[in-house]
């Protein structure tokens, strides 16, 4: 019979106080596994390895506003762009960063669907076509939104909606607490497959049918006007045409047949979303946020940094405290073993005394509770372990439905592997007094008791 | 084996500063498969000379040679490794370890004393005292008698050259001390183990061939104060 053989059976006479010791380590160890998953988890949701854009753009004023709202789809976005940023600030034949961007891609957002209140993104087919994050292609069952009211919506929206391709849905103006449902109608082409980020809950128009809507497009005389307020030139030429295209015009009773098509100069974008050539890349962001914000029409950022900030300010000290928790836990139950073994020192002294009786020498039934020490720190590791991963698969199709995140739940983070030396060290600490307690044992007066 | 005792010497140090003496024997032998008995009255030192003889406890002064061996003047872990080798005790209230069955009391025994646990020979033990249906009974649920015929199976595990039993009929009913007494002799004549046991019953003594009076060889005086 091994040291721990006769550790193990020892524990097993004390099998409750034993178990409930064990369990304690284990609710430490489950909470600092879930913790570290989870955490793992949102750093990889709001980090560059889930973004597939070099810049966003949107109006100016809070960089993190703007990234959340069109990147995560979280809060709504508090201004609009004009067309012409896309076409004359971003993509003008007289910018130098003309030839460094890859795709340059509107979206414009605001509205909720009838039914489930998911956000509805006007876009063009090239966002599907764009990685939504390095390496991460978007998946599409059925066809790109190419006509004007046709839409494909995220595998969330289709699960909760119970929609398919052919399924038709309204929009509320302005979100779900509005009551004001849009006439037209969409048709769903296509159904996307998840992606694990906030693209899983969206629904995707066609650009050209979100600006066909009423009420969509910017009133010609404010369009005019607000042009020339951030400086662009508006010709009497093209302010005739404006006025023409948006005067007279009866917004409501249209079918899809009779839409007239809306001058760029009267739509409104929320964002723009730029993804740089390969061979110039985030660098060539970099040297087009300067110079692009210097025109105070609209703000570029590169999404990463204000979310590592948040991450870094917010998140990550949130983390450090929930780790700090977590380990306190593991501390305080550690001491829960050192008394649990230190208690049942008084009750064992004969029990030690026989063994030193029977030859035993004093260094040996020192590591023998030392290495009951050991089994409950480690027992109580493994299981922790187990449990910390039950709890991510147990809460990931909460997690998943809710907030559109995938987590992997059999995910190992390297940190794990750090738990069992320092559960070894415990075990060693808390192990120390009882199995001193143990060598300093007097053989005869024990047996004589 | 043989046992020899000589100018043997333990006290005990008393509340107030004095010492309380327990054993003062001059000399002592036994010689190669004696099966001999001591009898001595409550507090008289048997159990101190056994613990002495054993290595459990150091004397004060003088020695204990064991098969040409000076027990006493071992270093404690060498004490230690030549008790479990060549000594089996068989305790007046067993002392076995009641997280363990039977069989796992017997191969405790043996895994102290770095030979390795032989588990054949432990069942085989456990079957020539009786208990080879029982072996895997912890001794919560062994009845009194089973309980010492389990300590003297663990007692012989190691083939000990020299058997010391402490009174091993003190706690056993009437009518199985006849058993146990009949065992440890047949045991110890199989095994060709020498046996020294300690009691205070004159009917346990009367089977036995050469029987020692303690007192008439321990002469302890009360020593001055420390």
């Amino acid at each position: 019979m091994n040291l721990l053989t006769i550790a193990a059976k020892s524990l097993r006479q004390r099998a409750l106080s034993s178990s409930l010791t064990m369990l304690s380590v284990a609710l430490g160890i489950m909470l600092m596994v879930a913790v570290l998953v989870i955490n793992s988890v949102v750093s990889d949701t709001f980090s560059q390895r889930s973004i597939g854009y070099n810049l966003v753009i949107g109006p100016p004023g809070s960089d993190l506003a703007n990234v959340l709202s069109a990147v995560y789809r979280i809060g709504k976005p508090r201004e609009t762009l004009p067309y012409r940023i896309l076409t004359e600030d971003v993509l003008g034949d007289d910018k130098k960063w003309k030839d460094w961007i890859h795709y340059a891609i509107p979206i414009a957002m605001g509205d909720v669907t009838e039914i489930g209140g998911f956000p509805i993104v006007g876009t063009t087919p090239k966002y599907f076509v764009v990685e939504y994050g390095p390496g991460k292609k978007f998946g599409l069952d059925g066809k790109l939104p190419i006509r004007p009211f046709d839409a494909v919506i995220g595998a969330r929206v289709a699960r909760e909606n119970d929609w398919t391709v052919g399924s038709e849905f309204r929009l509320i103006h302005g979100g779900a607490e509005s009551d004001h449902v849009h006439d037209e109608k969409f048709t769903i082409t296509g159904l996307l497959a998840p992606t694990g980020t906030p693209n899983d809950r969206t629904v995707f128009v066609n650009l050209e049918g979100f600006f066909l809507i009423s009420g969509h497009e910017k009133p010609p005389q404010e369009a005019i006007e607000r042009l020339r307020r951030l400086g662009f030139v508006v010709t009497p030429q093209q302010e005739a045409e404006i006025l023409a295209a948006g005067g007279g015009h009866d917004d409501h009773g249209h079918d899809h047949a009779h839409h007239h098509a809306i001058p760029d100069d009267m739509k409104e974008l929320s964002f723009i979303l730029v993804r740089m050539k390969d061979d110039i890349g985030a660098m060539g962001a970099i040297m087009m946020v300067g110079p692009f914000n210097e025109g105070l029409r609209a703000q570029a950022v590169n999404p990463v940094f204000p979310m590592n900030q948040l991450m870094k300010n917010f998140v990550g000290n949130f983390r450090q405290m929930l780790l700090c928790l977590t380990f306190l836990i593991v501390i305080v139950a550690g001491v829960g073993i050192f008394v649990s073994i230190y208690n049942s020192m008084a009750d064992r002294k004969r029990e030690i005394a026989i063994m030193r009786a029977l030859g035993a020498h004093r260094g040996t039934v020192f590591s023998i509770i030392l290495g009951e020490s050991l089994l409950l720190c480690l027992g109580g590791g493994v299981l922790g372990l187990l449990l910390g991963h039950g709890l991510v698969i147990a809460v990931t199709p909460i997690v998943e439905s809710r907030a559109g995140i995938i987590m992997n739940p059999f995910q190992f983070e390297p940190w794990e592997l750090v738990l069992f030396p320092v559960l070894m060290v415990l075990a060693s600490l808390v192990g120390f007094l009882p199995g001193l307690t143990a060598y300093r044992t007097d053989v005869a007066d024990s047996l004589s008791d | 084996m043989s046992l020899s005792i000589q100018n043997l010497k333990k006290s005990y140090g008393e509340p107030g500063g004095s010492r309380l003496s327990i054993l003062d024997i001059d000399s002592f032998e036994m010689q190669d498969g004696e099966q001999v008995v001591l009898i001595g009255s409550s507090g008289g030192g048997k159990t101190t000379l056994l613990n002495v003889i054993a290595g459990i406890t150091t004397a004060d002064s003088g020695t204990v040679t064991i098969d040409g061996t000076d027990v006493t003047s071992l270093p404690e872990p060498a004490r230690d490794r030549f008790r479990a080798q060549r000594i089996g005790y068989v305790f007046q209230t067993f002392n076995l370890l009641p997280a363990f069955s039977a069989l796992e009391n017997v191969l405790l025994g043996m895994s102290f004393s770095g030979r390795g646990a032989d588990r054949s020979r432990a069942i085989d033990l456990l079957e020539r005292v009786g208990l080879g249906h029982r072996m895997q009974h912890r001794p919560t649920k062994l009845s009194v008698g089973e309980q010492q015929r389990v300590a003297v199976a663990r007692a012989l595990a190691n083939s000990p050259s020299l058997l010391l039993a402490d009174e091993p009929t003190a706690n056993v009913d009437t009518a199985n001390q006849e058993n146990v007494l009949k065992l440890i002799r047949e045991a110890c004549t199989e095994n060709q183990v020498s046996l020294l046991m300690v009691t205070h019953s004159l009917d346990v003594s009367s089977q036995f061939d050469r029987v020692e009076t303690l007192s008439e060889f321990n002469r302890p005086a009360v020593a001055a104060n420390d």
